[in-house]
């Protein structure tokens, strides 16, 4: 079925996301997802049977039942039987199905959506669910002690110290004072340490949250959005697993996943990048090689808002929004996994020339 | 709106794992007190070791007995231990180097303080007194500033090996079913079904979920629909569930409640299972202080037309 042009061009279409706030127990997960999805569709005049492709992404251990994703299906109206799937992912995975899915020539267009909710339980002793279970997760290190560790490590090559983490939190809460979706925004104090050297203010705010995008091929994305954001390279690449392993103050894996993206032949002027931690910023920047010209973040990031499972494919999605705004022409967005920056996805979009 | 809904929910497994031969003789070694690593192709000693190289991929089980002291190379201090975590007072995360290893194993270190912590720093293991193979036999590390202790090669073979591990995990929700699924709960305890009429195609969903499935729009208006209603099929259960104080064999059944666009399922009483059968029309039964209908018997009528439910199946 890859009678598809080998350089197929497909672009993110249309990008919702909810207000994320710390915790919506008044709402199931479907009812939380479904006006982001109505929103995504309504913008570009689709119906749910236009959809060629539908992806998700989430985890059954935020909510603590199996198979929740099945529920928030019935968000979607699977009738007439849909062409479906799913990751137990960041929602930025379940993108790079639906666009290897387009690419292929299967589809024209998906829909791409994710959601979180965090406020069910602890997250950060459901994050230790992830880990190494020989090794790792029978001592239930939390991803705060991850990141700190990461961060001390940091600190220790001389590559950051506590003031600049600061800066970097204050940076992007103030840039989230104009995202109307963010649940931190303005001026946050930095507070006491959650785990040293990591203060509170180097975290990001747990919460609940859901975001969709949609992608379509070729001209069917012309007609469907008046400045598309062509994806013009995306990958994903993974460290080793064993922390012991890996230099934490670098993140090789993020480098090269933004090679292969193309992110270093041009230069870009917007990069939203999944760093939940302050300390994660300060690796990102460096694999990715990013300038003090560019614009990092201009939505506030992770650290203004984190729902898990949607962080990463909100990046994408703010990242596609600026160009649609014609904010920007080329910009990065990046979506983390697991402990320390384990997986990373790099995604080069571009809006055409004005 | 009634206030939603909320209760606890404990997620608790004990996942038995399987171990391969490196896993298995680093383990075993823990419960011994020695630790092991793994040499790789390039020479690299890895502790805690893995089958295969994390660079090449290529499978490695030369294993190498490392020492009991080592160095810090990064830590964190977490002066509010959770449930779970090695040590119950406050203590550092650490990545510890020991000698004769090339790579870090995470643990926790007993210091008085994060002031007493430093990368760089010297530790020694602090074996635990009841010792199984795992992780956990390192109880955890403590400051030490004694002479590094000898590295030797080790066969790695070891009476009695541990070949599996539990590893237990609990999560602790706290549940709540949102407005929709509030709304059907706080309706059953006056015993009463309520569903949710889809506003596109009409039909009343039991339980409602918030959504149409079918349309993809949220439902809100609600409709009380039974209590009466048909059985649409069914099955004879024969095996007796564990815990369940039900006589076999008996009949689960799906129902489509008087009003509702979609089947519900409860068991079938007060009838011979053998007689159960399509178009038997039902009502519920309750019991004294449940939640929801025991369940469902027939009321006497007569059957109902197949065409009556035949789109309910
Ligand atoms: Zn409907």
């Amino acid at each position: 079925m890859t009678s598809a042009p080998r350089d197929r061009e497909i672009a993110v279409v249309a990008f919702a996301q909810t207000d994320h706030r710390r915790t919506s127990e008044e709402l199931s997960e479907v009812e939380m997802l479904m006006p982001v999805l109505h929103e995504v569709l309504d913008s570009t005049g689709l119906k749910t049977a236009d959809i060629d492709f539908t992806c998700s992404g989430s985890s059954d251990y935020l909510a603590g039942r199996a198979f929740s994703f099945t529920l928030a299906l019935d968000g979607v109206g699977a009738w007439p039987p849909i062409s479906e799937s799913h990751v137990e992912m960041d929602g930025a995975w379940a993108l790079y199905e639906a666009w290897t899915k387009i690419l292929t020539g299967d589809a024209d267009t998906a829909l791409v959506y994710a959601y979180g909710k965090s406020s069910p339980g602890s997250v950060r002793d459901v994050l230790t669910r992830q880990l190494d279970p020989y090794y790792v997760a029978p001592l239930w290190p939390d991803s705060v002690a991850l990141a700190a560790l990461q961060a001390q490590a940091l600190i220790d090559a001389g590559d950051t110290d506590e003031p600049a983490l600061a800066a970097v939190a204050s940076r992007n809460r103030a840039a989230a004072s104009t995202n109307p979706h963010a649940q931190l925004r303005g001026p946050v104090p930095q507070g006491d340490h959650l785990l040293q050297p990591l203060r509170t203010g180097d975290c990001p705010p747990i919460g609940d949250g859901a975001a969709a995008v949609i992608l379509a091929a070729g001209d069917r994305a012309r007609d469907l959005c008046a400045r598309p954001a062509w994806i013009r390279g995306i990958d994903h690449r993974i460290e080793a697993h064993g922390l012991g392993v890996r230099d934490l103050t670098d993140s090789p894996s993020t480098r090269l996943a933004a090679e292969r993206a193309g992110a270093f032949e041009r230069p870009v002027d917007t990069a939203e990048l999944h760093a939940p931690f302050s300390s994660q910023e300060v690796v990102l920047r460096k694999a990715l090689r990013l300038g003090e010209d560019v614009d990092v973040n201009p939505s506030g990031g992770a650290l203004a808002a984190n729902p898990i499972m949607a962080a990463g494919l909100i990046r994408i999605g703010e990242a596609a929004a600026r160009i649609h705004r014609g904010r920007s022409d080329r910009a990065l967005a990046h979506a983390t996994s697991g402990p320390c920056l384990q997986q990373n996805l790099v995604a080069v979009l571009e809006g055409e020339p004005r | 709106m009634p206030e939603v809904l909320k209760a606890p929910l404990v997620v608790e497994f004990p996942f038995t794992r399987s171990l391969g031969p490196v896993q298995s003789a680093f383990l075993t070694g823990l419960r011994e007190r020695v630790v092991l690593g793994v040499r790789t192709g390039d020479g690299r000693v890895l502790v805690p070791p893995v089958e295969y190289d994390p660079v090449t991929a290529e499978e490695i089980g030369d294993l190498v007995h490392v020492g009991l002291t080592g160095t810090v190379t990064t830590w964190a201090w977490n002066h509010e231990p959770r449930r779970g975590q090695p040590l119950d007072t406050p203590f550092a995360w650490v990545l510890v180097q020991l000698d004769g290893a090339d790579t870090a194993l995470l643990h926790a270190l007993d210091a008085p303080g994060p002031d007493a912590v430093h990368t760089g720093m010297r530790v020694r293991v602090r074996w635990a007194g009841e010792r199984t193979g795992a992780i956990t036999d390192i109880a955890c590390f403590e400051p030490y500033d004694g002479e590094a202790s000898t590295v030797t090669v080790h066969a790695g073979e070891f009476e009695d090996p541990v070949t599996g591990i539990v590893a237990a995990a609990r999560l602790d929700y706290t549940y709540s079913p949102g407005r929709a699924q509030t709304a059907y709960i706080d309706a059953l305890s006056g015993r009463r079904t309520v569903g949710e009429r889809c506003p596109s195609c009409r039909k009343v969903y039991v339980p409602p979920r918030g959504a149409c499935p079918t349309c993809g729009v949220a439902t809100s208006e609600q409709v009380e629909v039974g209590p009466r209603g048909t059985v649409t099929t069914f099955c004879i259960v024969n095996i007796k569930a564990k815990n369940l104080d039900i006589e076999v064999p008996y009949v689960y059944a799906h129902i489509a409640l008087d009003g509702a666009g979609l089947a519900l399922h409860g068991r079938i009483g007060g009838i011979p299972y053998d007689e159960v059968r399509m178009g038997l029309r039902v009502e519920p039964v309750w019991t004294e202080g449940a939640r929801y209908p025991d369940h469902y018997r027939p009321t006497g009528e007569p059957d109902a037309d197949y065409d009556t439910y035949r789109e309910l199946l």
